[in-house]
């Protein structure tokens, strides 16, 4: 048979699958229906305890407690983060060594450490005073009235955040183009003005990193439960310490985690298309020579 | 008066070890247009960016109509000014980039009310009729609410002129303003400088546009290696040069 270019041919435009694919559907399926076989009929995964514990008020306080945590958190921690990043790339070496000190510091050591060393801050300074250095005390509280488990969280996650938060506004600072902070100078605007032009650039490529932020935030709240805060995972864990169904509870903080975590992935979306406004390009085609 | 608009006296400009200015004077008259000519790296960029402070140099003065730029006098010694007060010099001066530097997220009204918004703390109706006004000057009065992106280059470059003047600046620099234009875009921003310049705007212009400077420039200057080499009338500069490196560069050009 002979092949002439141009002749009608029919083309298939998608590849024919192969045999592989079969094969990689059966055992995917065949996978799946063996989960659903055991979370079904094993009765230890305890479904009506679950929906039992699900909205249930100790559980949606602990969920309360979670998300008003994450959000301060991520409020302090952001600003913090915005002034860190600022320092970070002054001109002044020694603001921008204290901000790098205090990055590698808060990085550089587990925030489960970070969560007890606050709770135990009493250990160190039993009373907190303002005073003179060298000199008298004006005021002065004892510690473990002033660091509740709850202030021991907010700091210990606070600080955390401002020092994983300043890494991001810094990357999203030094993306902008040199030549942005030279057309704003070069209008006459003041240092702070510059900021205000060159921020709301930084930000666009700022919210993807930090949206991941806010999720591992959001989940690593789960640490203030070893110091007894009752946020989702130790209101779980006062729960089943006292009827003994562990896995049932700690399928409903999963859930609640899970549901949060993918409504925020939606917001990120949301946002990211917001601040993309003068990047990609409208419907609208450039517009011809005038 | 007849003291001229800028004055420099002695510039030196080091970066690590090249030294890019080795002692300049310089000066343009009131409303005269001056063209910084050069091959690239002769410091014609730097000695302008001198001009509104954005470059500070190491050595020598910058008078912009009887201001220093850049420093104090503090009795026998100069030094320099806080960035803010630096700011507040600059609004006086106009400056458009060779890359247009317009702010994307913004459309070009935004752009041209930038100015007068934030820095000069004009009413929101009084800068967007400015602006309106500039843009028609330059030919975009139905551009206003595109953003950058969708402008062509001469079009942003051109907005990009206009942000400036919305300071009413006593003084307009251009660096390279068509430089990275395509070249049938080029005519348009040269034709929008042209009419600046009939209007009495004090103009400095780093270019290669050689025919702009001919017909535009009151005075040209040849820069090389940090010193200028030659300036005088364009007539007399570009096509009789006294020098043998300027005889050479414009062969070239």
């Amino acid at each position: 048979m002979t092949v002439t270019p141009g002749a009608a041919r029919r083309t298939r435009r998608e590849p024919r699958p192969g045999p592989w694919r079969y094969v990689a559907i059966a055992v995917i399926v065949l996978a799946a229906l063996t989960l659903l076989d055991a979370a079904l009929t094993n009765p230890n995964f305890g479904w009506p305890t679950v929906g039992q514990y699900l909205f249930s008020a100790v559980m949606l306080r602990g969920l309360l407690l979670t998300l008003e945590l994450t959000a301060i958190v991520m409020v302090v921690g952001s600003l913090l983060g915005v002034v860190l990043a600022v320092m970070r790339t002054s001109a002044n070496p020694f603001v921008s060594r204290t901000a790098w000190t205090y990055i590698w510091f808060f990085r550089g050591t587990p925030l489960l450490i970070q969560v007890i060393f606050w709770f135990n801050i009493a250990a160190l300074f039993p009373r907190i005073e303002l005073a003179v250095p060298f000199g008298p005390t004006l005021a002065g509280i004892d510690a473990n009235a002033l660091v509740t488990p709850w202030t021991a969280a907010v700091l210990a996650l606070s600080l955390n955040e401002g020092a994983y938060m300043a890494e991001i506004v810094r990357g999203g600072l030094l993306g902008v183009d040199r030549g942005q902070y030279e057309a704003a100078q070069a209008l006459g605007m003041r240092p702070g003005r510059v900021f205000r032009i060159i921020m709301p650039q930084a930000v666009r490529t700022i919210i993807p990193p930090t949206a991941n932020q806010l999720v591992t935030t959001f989940k690593n709240t789960a640490l203030v439960s070893v110091i007894g805060l009752a946020d989702l995972l130790h209101s779980a864990q006062v729960v089943y310490a006292l009827n003994y169904q562990t896995i049932p509870l700690l399928i409903v903080a999963a859930c609640w985690y899970l549901l949060l975590t993918s409504l925020l992935s939606y917001v990120q979306g949301l946002l990211e298309r917001k601040y993309s406004k003068g990047y990609a390009p409208r419907s609208r085609p450039v517009a011809k020579e005038v | 008066m007849d003291s001229p608009m800028i004055e420099m006296h002695g510039i030196r400009k080091r970066f690590d070890d090249l030294e890019v200015l080795k002692g300049v004077d310089y000066s343009v008259a009131r409303g005269a247009v001056s063209c910084l000519i050069g091959p690239s790296g002769s410091g014609k960029s730097t000695l302008l960016r001198c001009v509104n402070g954005l470059q500070l140099a190491d050595e020598g003065e910058v008078w912009v109509d009887g201001e220093l730029i850049g420093l104090r006098v503090e009795g026998e010694h100069v030094v320099p000014l806080p960035e803010k007060l630096i700011a507040d010099q600059r609004r006086q001066i106009g400056m458009v980039f060779q890359r247009f530097n317009l702010f994307p997220h913004m459309t070009a009204l935004e752009n041209v009310t930038a100015g007068p918004l934030r820095v000069n703390g004009a009413g929101k109706e009084e800068a967007r009729q400015l602006a309106l006004r500039l843009l028609d000057q330059v030919g975009l009065a139905a551009r206003g609410d595109h953003y950058p992106n969708e402008l062509s280059g001469g079009q942003q470059q051109r907005v990009a002129i206009a942000r400036a003047l919305a300071m009413r600046p006593k003084v307009m620099l251009f660096d390279e303003p068509t430089s990275a234009l395509d070249p049938e875009l080029v005519g348009e921003v040269l034709s929008v400088m042209r009419d600046l310049a009939a209007d009495g705007m004090t103009m400095i212009v780093v270019t290669h546009e050689m025919g702009f400077a001919r017909e535009v420039a009151d005075h040209v200057c040849f820069m090389d290696e940090g010193v200028i080499v030659e300036q005088g009338h364009p007539d007399a500069v570009l096509t009789d040069p006294r020098t043998a490196r300027a005889r050479e560069f414009l062969k070239r050009g």
